[in-house]
């Protein structure tokens, strides 16, 4: 429990509702440049109770195929960090739906770690991932950084990861744990297997009080229902993406319907 | 010794393991084991007798009388280039595979841009019957045709790198992929680049080639220390392995050369130093080449092995101490350097080597100097190239 704090906008989001919460994530600048704006209005006109807004990069190492395309073609569309910023300070009057930064960190260092947070908190966000930010850079320095700033920083947790590391993450962590669902790289596919509920009902019964948001593989209705059965919600992201560049933007009512339904 | 990481694998600011999760794990395990296993009785014993009755070691200090002439110094080339395999990565590989062993890992992922260190991995697959995968970029699959046929032919598997640029920091990326997905396989890292602790592992396993280097020059000249040691620079295992044991003899002049492809400010080049800015590549904070959003660049250079956007935490950390010199040299400059060595010396070396050759026409040498060229590679992989540039 946060204490004596004010709570982050996903933690707000928690406090209404901590059960079957449906994330979505895109990559900023895909399929068009310009249609960051319209990708999260229909998402949140749809229901989506937090958005991932993934910040394109040449080097994605913990994405698959999917993400990597989605990634190169946004980057050729001309999308960069001042761009996406400049979109989400012009909707972020309008938008209710909490957003989260997703990015890599060579982003951030190159960008300038201050200039970096200044922007985010500008776009009204105060909740990022960085999935090649390891636990002990984030203590011996950005953890003082991003506090400066008011942003959390999301861990993940994989099946590979100990009890003891875990709850050190736990005590880190403000809102929710980003549980990877499988040893993979994003987008994944398939069913949930036994040894994934395994893992699921592993950390279900350590009763951490962080949250736990399950990503990576997850992609329809029958895997968000299980994933929802162990965490408080779900990510999804590659299946997202496909949908996007088959059906285009008028295509995300029927996305999101088809999953939550 | 200052110049080993600290225990989170910093030189300076350089250095560390920016890796996603998935990959903590494995890179722990390696971490808390690889030093106790390389100081162990059992592993020095093999890894030595393997250098010596597998490998050939010791490579030669060969005094190169005709070159010598030529520059008006002392100049000496250590022949790395005899290994077996053609180049000095197969040190490392022969030390990583003994690790791999003693962790109980039997499959083994590797990456390669010129295709050394990938066939120094498929042979020493071969020799210890492990299962042996290589990542490799589309394009230098097309450029290196010979060693992905001896690849093959040593039963490695050899994946085409098919994302970004396709070379060799998309074969690293694809290599990475797969271990995250792949968490029991051995990643067989063949620079002294990646996350801690595979930048100082590989350094420990190269500097075999400065240890020789004290004892041989002792015996040719009376003296362990050179005036000068020059090696070029891609990832940089070749000349961690030729700088390690001076790094703290600071009277001892360290000489890194960087491809400048078609010359550093041609927008193709691959002079890391010189066109990098502090970043993240495969999991280490060094020294990158990036464009102003912090998007990694492409490099370029006519040599398959030097073309690497970055470049390990210890030469970053050394080229801004200035412990080292940061020179470079053109892919025209370097093929001249080849045929030089060639037509002098009767060794015709690999690009890559060439290009560490090539800047001894820009220096200022003095005729009591004695200098150390490592001799990374042998060119026989490069022929067609140089066949090419023979004709035009």
């Amino acid at each position: 429990m946060i204490k004596n704090k004010t709570m982050n906008s996903i933690q707000q989001i928690f406090q209404k509702n901590d059960k079957n919460l449906l994330s979505i994530f895109f990559t900023a600048g895909f399929p068009k440049l310009d249609a960051t704006k319209e990708i999260i209005e229909e998402l949140g006109e749809n229901g989506v109770d937090f958005i991932e807004v993934g910040l394109p990069y040449s080097d994605p190492l913990a994405d698959g195929p999917t993400i990597q395309h989605s990634s190169s073609v946004a980057l050729r569309n001309g999308m960069n960090l001042d761009v996406v910023f400049n979109q989400l300070q012009e909707i972020k009057k309008k938008n209710t739906t909490p957003l989260v930064l997703m990015g890599y960190v060579n982003q951030i260092i190159k960008y300038g770690e201050d200039a970096f947070c200044e922007k985010v908190v500008a776009c009204g966000i105060d909740t990022i991932i960085i999935p090649d930010l390891p636990m002990v850079e984030y203590e011996n320095h950005y953890q003082t950084l991003f506090k400066k700033y008011g942003i959390t920083n999301v861990f993940l947790i994989t099946p590979q990861t100990s009890e003891d590391r875990i709850r050190k993450i736990d005590s880190l962590t403000e809102g929710f744990i980003y549980m990877v669902a499988s040893s993979s790289i994003t987008g994944a596919k398939g069913e949930i297997s036994t040894q994934q509920i395994d893992y699921f009902e592993r950390i279900k019964a350590m009763n951490l009080q962080s949250k736990l948001i399950i990503g990576f593989g997850i992609s329809d209705n029958e895997t968000f229902t299980k994933a929802c059965e162990y965490g408080n919600g779900a990510i999804i992201g590659s299946a997202f993406i496909k949908s996007l560049d088959k059906n285009g933007v008028e295509g995300i009512g029927s996305f999101v319907k088809s999953i939550v339904s | 010794m200052k110049f080993n990481p600290d225990k989170n694998g910093y030189y300076g600011q350089f250095g560390g393991s920016f890796i996603p999760e998935l990959l903590y794990p494995n890179a722990k395990e390696l971490e808390d084991n690889y030093i106790r296993i390389i100081e162990s009785e059992a592993f020095q014993k093999e890894y030595k007798a393997l250098l010596k009755d597998y490998v050939g070691r010791p490579s030669p200090l060969y005094l190169a009388k005709r070159l010598s002439e030529k520059y008006g110094a002392t100049i000496y080339l250590k022949r790395e280039d005899l290994n077996h395999t053609g180049a000095h990565k197969v040190n490392n590989t022969i030390g990583q595979i003994l690790i791999a062993r003693e962790l109980g890992k039997t499959q083994i992922i590797a990456e390669t841009g010129a295709g050394q260190h990938g066939v120094a991995t498929a042979t020493v697959c071969a020799l210890m019957g492990l299962e042996c995968t290589v990542f490799m970029g589309e394009k230098d699959i097309e450029r290196q045709a010979p060693n992905v046929a001896r690849m093959k032919m040593l039963g490695a598997k050899v994946v085409p790198a098919t994302s970004g640029s396709k070379t060799l920091k998309d074969a690293t990326n694809e290599a990475i992929r797969y271990w995250i997905q792949n968490p029991e396989a051995y990643y067989l890292i063949g620079s002294v680049v990646g996350m801690h602790p595979y930048p100082d592992m590989v350094t420990r396993l190269q500097a075999i080639i400065s240890e020789e280097m004290k004892w041989q020059l002792k015996e040719h000249t009376g003296k362990e220390n050179p005036d000068t040691i020059i090696a070029c620079v891609g990832g940089g295992s070749n000349a961690a392995g030729a700088f390690y044991h001076y790094l703290e003899d600071e009277e001892v002049e360290l000489i890194a050369v960087e491809a400048a492809g078609l010359g550093v400010d041609s927008g193709e080049s691959a002079a890391t130093s010189q066109l990098g800015e502090v970043g993240v590549i495969h999991g280490s904070k060094t020294i990158l080449m990036q464009d102003e959003y912090g998007q990694i660049v492409e490099p370029y250079s006519i040599s398959a092995g030097l073309d690497y956007p970055g470049v390990g935490p210890l030469h970053a950390h050394l080229f801004e101490t200035k412990r080292a010199r940061f020179m470079n040299a053109t892919d025209k400059e370097a093929l001249t350097a080849a045929y030089e060595l060639t037509r002098l010396e009767g060794i015709i070396p690999a690009l890559e080597t060439a290009h560490a050759l090539a800047v001894l026409p820009k220096m200022d040498l003095k005729s009591d100097q004695t200098i150390i060229i490592n001799l990374s590679g042998r060119g026989d992989k490069d022929l067609a190239t140089f066949i090419k540039h023979l004709e035009e």
